[in-house]
């Protein structure tokens, strides 16, 4: 890291601080509320409704939590169970969703200490921070003053000038101690808050299983649709024009001897035919597995992808092996649809992929000098490239201010096969 | 003239080797995978080399791979490859040593034999012969907008390996106007002049390289 860096990150942890300790504040009448709701609860009148709205501010108290833990790097995931079905929603139903979830439990016994530890730590990060700031900045103060009344640090009070002048080193040293402590304390209050805010690992089970459920369904969804189109194109093409070879050539046998000039005209026609036929064939595998993926990998597949592009594309991959076959052809696919959207949107003079292999994780990266705009909400295309990623745990960021860059991200889970020789 | 031929469908392999032989070729060894392919180029020094992209074992560019490989031990070794598909990449890799022949065409072009027996004495005699769908691949990415669409159909043909005379017949025109053509093409492209076939179909392929 950079002195900058760590510079700037010991601010932001400072200023994480402050909020820290304000949001901690929060933490009790949240509680109080809480509280309040799940006594009221069993009244009749308004009693449910009062917890209904406690529940969404304690909810959204701690999602808050989650989200600042996220942004300083300790990535918290909500835990709760999903909600029921809107038209199956009754208020005991309702009650029940919210009781039965640990989640809110575990929420409840996290606002207290939660507060205790975030306004602790903030407060020792702020404190330290502005003791080092006072001794940097008191320093001219009392020069300028001209009497020196006040200790600072190891020197209590100060006797003299020299003294005085001390304090400027040891307040940079302080406030250097606490830029550097700041990030730590920060790290240290989110990592306790995470004990009670993260998934249990039953809740992490859960909502494993919801999101294998949905892409279970896509994946099989799409498959189905795939093999649907497929066998309508052979259904269609190839096979109709291979029938159609034999009738001509069964024609030409007929005619050979009475009109052998008719005869080699028809026979023409019929290896007119089955070239047709091969043509439909060849992008009919292409669609499916494109050959060179088969030959080359998934690097050599892009860069033949790039070389038969009209935008400018640079190809770096670091691959040292080939990916499992099914992860190779998902990502293939999905290179390939977000290279086609550089072409058709993105009015780019020059594109870039980028494949990168660390750990088990893969990293694929499509970006252009176009003039941006493209987003993951609208487009069947990134929606396409989306599901695709998800059978296989992947993920897919796009990142495209209005007036470019675009830089697509994907990622992956998956492990290298050996070279293939 | 003799051939060596690298395809592992039987069928194939034994339909080419008839084929040939019917023209005065001499198959002087047809093998079916990948590893006799080599030393089966580098034992024979065959006058040309018909040779299948994938091979088993693997079934990956065995074929391409030995292919180059025997290029660089045999530098001018003339190779023609056959292919399922095409690749516009695969036709780089070829071009990337410019001596001897290169000829890199679909299976099925097999079925028109004269074509194809012309095409393979191009190769053996140090020509191109590239399939008109890698030309066509390789134009449709990035036309290019100096040249008038006459001088794109007359490019395509240099590409694909035709002489002047050949591309004055099927254009129908007179060589003459084919010269012509093919003087303001390069001019367009910044190219110096040359009268050989190999060097024309390097710089159209160079050029869209880019």
């Amino acid at each position: 890291m950079t002195p900058l860096r760590r510079l700037l990150t010991g601010l932001s942890a400072t200023a994480d601080g402050v909020y820290a300790v304000g949001l901690a504040t929060l933490n009790v009448p949240v509680l109080g509320l809480w509280l309040t709701g799940l006594v009221l609860s069993p009244l009749p009148v308004l009693g449910t409704d009062v917890l209904q709205v406690s529940t969404t501010v304690v909810r959204w108290r701690a999602d808050l939590e989650r989200r600042l833990g996220t942004r300083a790097g300790i990535p918290i995931r909500r835990p709760y169970h999903p909600p029921p079905a809107r038209s199956e929603m009754g208020t005991r139903r309702w009650l029940r969703w919210i009781i039965s979830d640990p989640a809110t439990w575990r929420d409840m016994a996290w606002l207290l200490p939660g507060a205790l530890v975030a306004s602790v730590l903030g407060l020792i990060t702020v404190a330290v921070v502005a003791y080092g700031l006072a001794g940097v900045g008191l320093l001219p103060l009392w020069l300028y003053l001209g009497d020196v009344w006040f200790g600072y640090a190891l020197f209590w009070p100060t006797s003299d000038h020299r003294e005085a002048w001390l304090a400027l080193p040891q307040g940079l040293a302080i406030l250097a101690a606490g830029l550097i402590l700041a990030p730590l304390l920060r790290e240290t209050s989110f990592r306790f808050a995470r004990l009670f805010l993260a998934p249990t690992s039953s809740a992490e089970l859960r909502l494993r299983v919801a999101h294998l459920t949905t892409t279970r369904a896509d994946t099989i969804d799409a498959q189905a649709a795939e093999l649907r189109r497929i066998e309508r194109d052979l259904h269609d093409g190839a096979q109709a024009r291979m029938v159609s070879v034999g009738m001509t050539i069964g024609l030409a046998e007929r005619l050979i001897r009475r009109d052998p000039d008719a005869a080699i005209k028809l026979l023409a026609e019929a290896r007119a035919s089955s070239t047709d036929a091969l043509v439909e064939l060849r992008h009919l595998v292409r669609g499916i597995h494109p050959p060179v993926l088969a030959e080359r990998g998934l690097e050599g597949a892009v860069r033949a992808l790039a070389i038969c592009l009209p935008v400018r594309t640079g190809v770096t991959s670091d691959l040292p092996g080939r990916l499992d076959t099914p992860v190779e052809s998902a990502v293939y696919f999905a290179v390939a649809e977000a290279l086609a959207n550089v072409v058709r949107h993105s009015r780019a003079k020059s594109a870039w992929v980028s494949i990168r292999h660390t750990g088990d994780l893969l990293t694929v990266e499509v970006g252009d000098d176009g003039n941006g705009g493209a987003d993951a909400s609208r487009g069947t295309g990134l929606v396409g490239i989306e599901r695709r990623l998800n059978a296989f745990d992947g993920t897919m960021i796009i990142s495209s201010p209005s007036g470019g860059p675009t830089v697509m991200t994907m990622e992956l889970p998956c492990v290298l096969s050996s070279p293939r020789t | 003239m003799r051939v060596v031929i690298a395809e592992d469908l039987t069928l194939l392999r034994d339909g080419l080797t008839r084929l040939l032989e019917a023209f005065d070729f001499k198959v002087v060894e047809a093998v079916d995978n990948g590893p006799d392919l080599l030393p089966a180029l580098i034992g024979h020094r065959p006058d040309v080399a018909i040779i299948d992209v994938r091979l088993p074992p693997t079934q990956s560019d065995e074929g391409l791979k030995a292919a180059i490989a025997a290029r660089e031990e045999i530098p001018g070794l003339p190779v023609l490859i056959l292919s399922q598909h095409v690749e516009p990449l695969y036709a780089h890799e070829l071009l990337t040593d410019t001596r001897g022949g290169v000829g890199y065409l679909l299976k099925e072009r097999v079925s028109d034999v004269e074509q194809f027996v012309q095409a393979v004495q191009q190769v053996a005699a140090g020509g191109t012969a590239f399939d008109p769908e890698v030309v066509s691949q390789l134009l449709a990415r990035r036309p290019l907008a100096a040249l008038t669409p006459r001088e794109h159909d007359v490019l395509r043909h240099i590409a694909e390996g035709r002489s002047n005379a050949a591309i004055a017949a099927r254009l129908y025109i007179t060589e003459k106007v084919v010269s012509k053509y093919i003087n303001s093409i390069f001019t367009k492209l910044d190219m110096p002049q040359s009268e050989d076939d190999n060097r024309r179909v390097l710089a159209v392929l160079k050029y869209l390289d880019g």
